[in-house]
């Protein structure tokens, strides 16, 4: 029996996903738990796997093109199955998706699922069209509210505020709006489509730094008797623990000994987190993510140390599942292995704190009205005022120092 | 007396009430409208219509007077006030009449008195004789429009102080006239009585004539004024006004404390300063309807605080023109009918004075746009450029637009000269099919037109003027 394969809901709540590449062609035959395709959201690259086995009998949607969750993109059938049967099976869905003079049967819901190139022509102003483009935003998703559905300026200027990365990219919009998909010569300058990615880095950062009421205080740790513990503990392990994986440790502490600092700000309630679950920012070739070392409060530092470094191979690899990147209680941004002495971070809501690190330097310090030369590492929590007060990032700031400056009470 | 019940009554029959009411009878609402004095309101009878037949005889009048520059040689040409004024009424009876048609058409249901609401839905029309009748409306549309504001200073008497009411059926040529306020208003009566050959000076408190236009537009007409002999002071207030035996003796004050006093003596005084709405009678304090500074506060899609009462057009506050007001009339109907029409955008509404030379322009000033933090591309095209406007003698003035540099949006269009007002609804289309610079320019417009002038002014503002 043929069956319909349908765009999978690979990150929470999403409702379009591009298929990136087929990795099967029609009428190739497959196992079960085959991949078929690349799916790829806004953070990662998903494999779709064949749940049963079967020949691919038609491919519904191309290469490239964004899909609607749920829309049905391939036609899987059985051994000996006829073609003709493929049909019959979409015209009881009802999705038509093949032939696009029956999409408007279908009252346009399934619309983005046909093939863009011979769907009904998009009906939008060209201010409309060229404001889309400059902001990344597809029409093909846009309910256009001037005469006849159009698109007009006023869609995108509300879809901009709404949903900024749910429609298309550049590279999958219609023709008419950008041209070919890849780079676009213009002047002197080359223009290269934004990933889905660098959209929801832009998008969720810009909504951030203009909506989250950001304050920031710079604590500076001494490092000697870390670095000391951390040579007494790599000296001769097959894994090294890095710096990083200590500071992981110690915000995850200091969330325990500081839980009304564990918390998120929602419109309407504050989320009170039971567990310290510390994003990891990880830079990729493509951009920013934050993979999630769960409940580091109750992890060991191997573990730690272990996971992200799975997680970050991952992250590079675009193999991340949504689940390994959403959520989380506060994040960590290093930037001391390249010599940053120190910065500001913007806060990755609904988190409500990040902690940016600095390198460790040589630094004069005094101790005990003495002037020598000490190991220091500068660290500055941005937080989000709505969630907590000065006073008690000072109090968690103070209790993350202290796990580093006395690092042995991060072992037990 | 049984109640009647409707599903939309308008109160006021002007521009705004009556299209809407068409509109509403058109989406197959039950409809009455309620007008204590002539259907078309001040627009049709008192406004609009009746000055622009005014300004066309005025027109002619110049036309005649510059004939021998066209090598046509003719007698100098008399004005006949009378004659002149007579046509200005006929023009507005026949459409008044026209009005009254188009009501019987649509199936409206007119009632002729003054019109009270009387708590929800209800609504109690009292004719002129005192009868009373009462009806019922799901909806109430409130359209009574405005009327001229009073200086006191300045009391109005109907012969030595006028508004534009009086100005329009003048029983003789005022030898020296004095306007005060060089709005459209000001500036058109301004214009007309010039023509037919009163003496008249025009006094604006801010610091430039026709002071919501585009700065360049409101230099070029204050100095094309000027040539045809106006005096006009800007930045200058009425202080006090002295009653004489001619007339009046006017203390003008200057914004500007730096700068002197005047005096200017006149046989009339036209006060053209702004209006304010007809909030009063309306039976607005037993709701929650909200009146601020005598209009009544809505929001964009014209719904006052009080559920099923509705305010459009000049009542509901500026820019106080009639097109403004039939738009807010569909668009509030169409809305009541469960349709999803588009708030009225205040940059869409196009704005025009009949002054010779005329104005015509929609959207956002050079300034406004800078102002609203606009990087902006602007452009300006000369009808002395242009080889229609040189061979209808009709050089003065410009086409000016103002582009959006980063999205190509035209945020505004300026025009001075002949027939501009006629020209506009091309960038008014422009920026209602939102298009950008780059289907202005494909645009082919015919050859020769003053309106050549509109496509050189895109071209230039992106530097690729051809004929300058």
């Amino acid at each position: 029996m043929a069956t319909l394969l349908r765009m999978p809901e690979v990150a929470a709540n999403s409702t379009h996903a591009t298929l990136s590449t087929w990795t099967h062609q029609e009428g190739d035959t497959v196992a079960a738990g085959d991949c078929l395709a690349e799916i790829e959201t806004d953070k990662a690259v998903v494999e779709f796997n064949a749940e049963a086995a079967g020949v691919l009998g038609r491919l519904l949607v191309q290469a490239g093109q964004e899909v609607e969750v749920g829309a049905p993109i391939a036609v899987l059938l059985a051994q000996g199955e006829a073609v003709a049967d493929v049909e019959a099976l979409l015209h009881a869905d009802g999705a038509a998706a093949v032939e696009p003079a029956q999409a408007p049967a279908d009252g346009g819901a399934r619309a983005t699922a046909a093939p863009l190139e011979t769907a009904e022509r998009l009906r939008a102003s060209p201010l409309a069209r060229r404001l889309a483009t400059q902001r990344g935003i597809g029409l093909a998703g846009l309910q256009g509210s001037g005469p006849g559905g159009r698109i007009v300026k006023i869609d995108i200027e509300r879809a901009s505020v709404a949903q900024p990365a749910a429609a298309a990219s550049a590279a999958s919009a219609p023709a008419p709006i950008s041209g070919p998909a890849g780079m676009a010569q213009v002047g002197d300058f080359v223009e290269l489509p934004h990933s889905n990615m660098r959209r929801t880095i832009a998008r969720r950062l810009t909504e951030s730094k203009s909506s989250v009421p950001h304050f920031y205080l710079s604590v500076d740790c001494r490092m000697e008797r870390l670095l000391a513990l951390r040579t007494e503990i790599n000296t001769g392990a097959s894994r090294k623990i890095s710096v990083n994986d200590f500071i992981v440790r110690a915000v995850a502490v200091a969330l325990r000994e500081v839980p009304q600092a564990n918390v998120g700000w929602t419109d309407t309630a504050m989320r009170q987190y039971a567990q310290a679950d510390i994003a990891v920012a990880v830079s990729t070739d493509t951009g920013l993510i934050t993979p999630i070392v769960r409940a580091a409060d109750r992890k060991t530092l191997s573990q730690i140390s272990a996971e992200i470094a799975d997680l970050a191979t991952r992250a590079r690899a675009g193999q991340l599942r949504p689940d390994e990147y959403q959520g989380g209680s506060m994040s960590v941004s290093n930037l001391g292995m390249y010599g940053v002495g120190e910065f500001a971070a913007i806060i990755n809501p609904p988190q409500a704190a990040i902690l940016a690190v600095g390198a460790s330097q040589q630094k004069p310090v005094v101790d005990n009205g003495e002037l020598k030369v000490g190991t220091v590492m500068r660290c500055t929590l941005s937080v989000d005022h709505r969630a907590i007060d000065g006073a008690l990032a000072a109090q968690w700031l103070t209790a993350f120092q202290r796990a580093i400056e006395a690092p042995l009470s991060m072992l037990v | 007396m049984a109640q009647e019940t409707f599903d939309l009554l308008v109160i006021g029959g002007g521009p705004g009430g009556y299209v809407a009411a068409i509109r509403a009878a058109q989406l197959g609402m039950k409809t009455a409208l309620v007008e204590k004095a002539q259907l078309g309101g001040v627009c049709l009878n008192w406004g609009c219509i009746p000055t622009k037949a005014l300004l066309r005889s005025a027109d002619v009048l110049r036309l005649v007077q510059g004939a021998a520059q066209f090598g046509v040689m003719v007698q100098p040409p008399q004005a006949d006030l009378g004659a002149i004024v007579a046509r200005s009424r006929t023009v507005a009876a026949q459409l008044n009449k026209g009005v009254t048609h188009l009501m019987k058409k649509n199936g409206v249901h007119v009632f002729t008195g003054h019109a009270r609401l009387q708590g929800a839905g209800a609504v109690a029309v009292t004719a002129a004789d005192g009868k009373s009748q009462d009806l019922r409306a799901k909806h109430i549309v409130l359209a009574t429009g405005a009327r001229a504001r009073q200086l006191p200073q300045l009391p109005g008497d109907g012969e030595t102080v006028w508004t534009y009411r009086e100005a329009l059926t003048p029983p003789a040529l005022p030898r020296r006239l004095l306007i005060v306020g060089a709005g459209a208003i000001g500036i058109e009566f301004a214009s007309f009585y010039r023509a037919l050959g009163a003496d008249v000076t025009v006094v604006e408190m801010a610091p430039r004539i026709l002071p919501v236009e585009d700065e360049e537009v409101s230099a070029q007409v204050a100095s094309s004024l000027q040539r045809e002999g106006m005096t006009i002071h800007t930045g200058m207030g009425v202080a006090n006004a002295q009653r004489t035996a001619h007339g009046w003796d006017v203390s003008l004050q200057p914004q500007d404390a730096a700068k002197a006093a005047l005096q200017v003596q006149a046989d009339v005084v036209l006060v053209a300063a702004g209006i304010v709405g007809n909030v009063e009678e309306l039976g607005l304090e037993g709701t929650r309807v909200q009146v601020e500074k005598t209009h009544i506060v809505t929001d964009a899609m014209c719904r006052t605080a009080e559920p099923g009462v509705y305010a459009i057009g000049d009542v509901a506050g500026p820019p106080w023109l009639a097109h403004k007001a039939s738009h807010e009339g569909v668009l509030c109907v169409e809305q009541i009918a469960g349709l999803h029409p588009h708030a009225l955008d205040p940059r869409r509404v196009p704005a025009c004075t009949y002054s010779h030379p005329q104005v015509a322009s929609v959207g956002l000033t050079e300034a406004q746009a800078k102002a609203a933090g606009h990087k902006v591309k602007v452009g300006k095209f000369p009808f002395g450029a242009n080889g229609k406007a040189i061979a209808m003698g009709a050089t003065t003035g410009f086409a000016k637009v103002v582009f959006d540099e980063a999205s190509g949006e035209l945020l505004g269009a300026h025009m001075v000269g002949e027939e501009v007002t006629e020209m506009i609804q091309g960038f008014a289309i422009a920026q209602s099919l939102e298009t950008t610079e780059a289907e202005l320019m494909a645009t082919i417009v015919p050859h020769p037109t003053m309106s050549e002038s509109m496509h050189e002014a895109v071209l230039a503002a992106y530097g690729r003027a051809l004929h300058i």
